[in-house]
């Protein structure tokens, strides 16, 4: 029993640790996002607070909870007030299955690096994902006005067109890995990550991502020169807070599992392995940043035309071509 | 708790989301607890030992299905205007979905901390992702076969009918 | 397709904006650092004096009539030599709008713009600034200009005294 009560309180610091690391993450991603496209637009972005700006999240979270939590009078009140939570929580439940380093030895016994390693993960983060646009849709659909509406739809319009790739473009990492689970995964990678050997998949994937964080050049959801915010137009105070902060969140999320299916985990020489993880996720959150600093937006209908005729059957190619070169291989 | 008692809470909840579902008036509503019940269902699968299938239910159903059902009613404007509470929330409208929600949420937790190899009461056997597979595609490979056949006579007739009037009629032609 | 010039559309911005990052950047630290407006900037209004130290505003309401948002408004009065000028001189700034019409509908002179920018504040009656406030010690930018010494002082001495004047006509006088 007593094995039993130190695996649990493991697991609690596991989970309090991660809670904290990814919502200080967060966000001084938004204060670093602010500074690199600052830079890259020849400003010098938010220094004003503390030095260097380093204080900017703080009193933004401060400005945030002290607005006004507005409640629009049509709305339909519940599924407006709950949307925000659902945004965030889907986020943050994805990093139960994401592992941050090797296995750690404490108290003579071995700590895995991860939450669950649930042996479907890959599955998990994909239910999850597609889950998340319920928090945008119905956040939209709920407020009852035009724009956060037409952000809504052009969420859904958006989530069932780059699902599909998303998901394909991991058949093939998981052909190779012959394994569901992260753990796994990230283990198979230890001498070539998949980046390597599958290129073609981790670009479909990269992209996927992209659209799947709702960012420039997909950010049709919340477009700001069409949509004014798009399905969060309605929204003030902390729940938009929610909206946002859930926002960066998926993106750590994400560049961790860039990082897990295609870039090795954990696995690099001479540094720890967290330290290797940690520093993948920000080159990756890098550059999603770049990106946003360097690409227009694309039109609804290139972004369908774009997931259904391009990157679909580029994926399926690739499933195609890696399992023929498996079985080659034998 | 047993196996069999989290088997019966669970369908119940299928049931009642499912009961809700079709007599909502409110399109949007009704998805909402139409997806209630597939997470119940989802449960159901991984509670029989089928973590597979019970992922497969959440992506597909919940996760994709839905997410079209949401956009058609949200293009079509099928939700009721006016209908909506004026001033706050009322509460006593989303009792049931507060309540199923927890206790799907609650199931969900004590299904998760268990192993479902070892703990008591929880069936023995555990179809991985590869027994799935082999099922799937050796076992069973025909009906596979037959169904996905099926599916793509269904896609070519979507093809098919969604074309245009006039670029049918251009194709008829010059053949 | 046009393959090539996609991939290079799509590539070519990030090198863009990663040269750019490196770059100095062309923002101005406002309160640190300060960036002082052309001459010719038009800002606060201010009433300028004449070459010998007198008021060039001779009250003649142009400016306030000029003005599209009647943010300027004063009261004529004169003085014993018959020189007009403003009893009161009143400019709002919480409505002025710095279109400068005041200054080129101004004959005199009087009423000009400078650079001085910073005119915020919280309150906005703050913003009313009165003659006192607006009367400056110097030409502003026309060191020269005297209107009186073109136009002459008003009327003082009745008609026909002054020097070169014959008396005027009394039309209901037969008298030769």
């Amino acid at each position: 029993m007593p094995e039993q009560l130190l695996t649990y309180a493991l697991i609690l610091a596991k989970l309090g640790l991660i809670f904290f690391v990814i919502l200080t993450l967060a966000a001084y991603l938004v204060l670093a996002e602010r500074k690199i496209l600052a830079r890259m637009q020849l400003r010098y972005g938010p220094n004003r607070v503390g030095p260097f700006g380093m204080l900017q999240p703080l009193s933004d979270l401060i400005k945030l909870l002290t607005k006004e939590d507005f409640l629009p009078a049509t709305a339909d009140k519940w599924l407006f007030l709950i949307a925000p939570g659902l945004s965030a929580v889907t986020a943050l439940l994805t990093f139960a299955v994401v592992p941050f380093g090797p296995p750690l030895e404490i108290f003579g016994q071995t700590l895995p690096l991860v939450v669950i390693d649930l042996n479907i993960g890959v599955l998990y983060f994909l239910g999850l994902s597609s889950l998340a646009v319920y928090g945008m849709a119905l956040g939209g659909w709920a407020s009852n006005s035009k724009y956060a509406l037409l952000g809504s739809i052009r969420g859904l319009a958006q989530l069932i067109s780059y699902e599909l790739a998303l998901g394909l473009s991991l058949v093939p990492v998981v052909m190779m890995a012959r394994s569901f689970s992260l753990t796994e995964i990230v283990m198979a990678q230890a001498q070539i990550p998949y980046l390597l050997l599958n290129p073609p998949a981790f670009l479909i994937f990269l992209i996927s991502v992209v659209a799947e964080s709702k960012r420039i050049p997909f950010d049709l959801p919340e477009a700001e020169n069409e949509l004014v915010a798009g399905f969060h137009t309605e929204y003030s105070g902390m729940r938009f807070g929610l909206f946002f902060v859930g926002e960066y969140i998926n993106l750590i999320i994400l560049g961790a599992m860039i990082t897990v299916f295609f870039l090795g985990g954990w696995h690099g020489p001479y540094l720890p392995g967290v330290v290797w993880f940690s520093l993948k996720v920000l080159a990756i959150c890098f550059f999603f940043i770049w990106v946003r600093a360097s690409l227009p937006r694309l039109r609804y209908d290139q972004l369908m035309h774009f997931g259904w005729k391009l990157l679909l059957p580029l994926a399926l190619l690739n499933v195609l071509v890696t399992g023929a070169v498996l079985l080659w291989i034998g | 708790m047993s196996a069999t008692l989290m088997f019966y809470i669970l369908g119940a909840i299928a049931v009642i989301a499912t009961l809700l579902a079709i007599t909502r008036r409110n399109p949007v509503h009704a998805v909402i607890y139409l997806v209630n019940s597939f997470f119940a269902l989802a449960l159901l699968f991984y509670l029989l030992g089928a973590p597979l299938v019970a992922a497969w239910e959440v992506i597909i159903y919940a996760g994709a299905i839905m997410v079209l059902f949401l956009f058609i009613i949200m293009m079509l404007e099928l939700a009721p205007g006016g209908e909506t509470d004026r001033y706050g929330p009322n509460w006593v409208k989303w009792v049931p979905i507060l309540l199923l929600a927890g206790a799907l949420g609650a199931c969900t937790l004590l299904l998760t901390s268990l192993d479902p190899t070892t703990a008591d009461g929880v069936p023995r056997w555990y179809a991985s992702p590869r027994d799935f597979g082999y099922a799937l595609f050796k076992e069973y490979a025909l009906a596979v076969e037959i169904v996905s056949f099926q599916l793509l006579f269904a896609a070519v007739g979507a093809f098919y009918v969604g074309k245009p009037e006039s670029k049918r009629k251009g194709r008829g032609g010059e053949a | 397709m046009h393959l090539w010039r996609d991939l290079r559309g799509t590539l070519q911005p990030f090198w863009v904006t990663l040269r750019n990052m490196f770059r100095k950047p062309v923002t101005i630290q406002y309160p640190e650092q300060r960036r002082e407006p052309p001459p010719r900037y038009r800002a606060r209004l201010i009433l300028t004096r004449d070459p010998d130290g007198q008021e060039r505003c001779v009250a003649c309401h142009l400016c306030s009539a000029a003005c599209p948002v009647d943010c300027i408004s004063m009261q004529a009065t004169e003085a014993e030599d018959g020189r007009r000028y403003a009893a009161w001189f009143r400019i709002n700034f919480s409505r002025c709008i710095f279109c400068g019409l005041c200054t080129e509908a101004c004959p005199t002179l009087a009423i000009q713009v400078t650079n001085d920018f910073e005119l915020a504040g919280r309150d906005p009656l703050k913003l009313v600034y009165e003659k006192e406030d607006l009367l400056v010690d110097h030409c502003g930018q026309e060191p020269d200009y005297n209107f009186y010494r073109q136009a002459g002082i008003g009327v003082a001495a009745p008609r026909g005294s002054n020097p070169t004047e014959t008396p005027p006509v009394d039309v209901k006088d037969l008298l030769p």
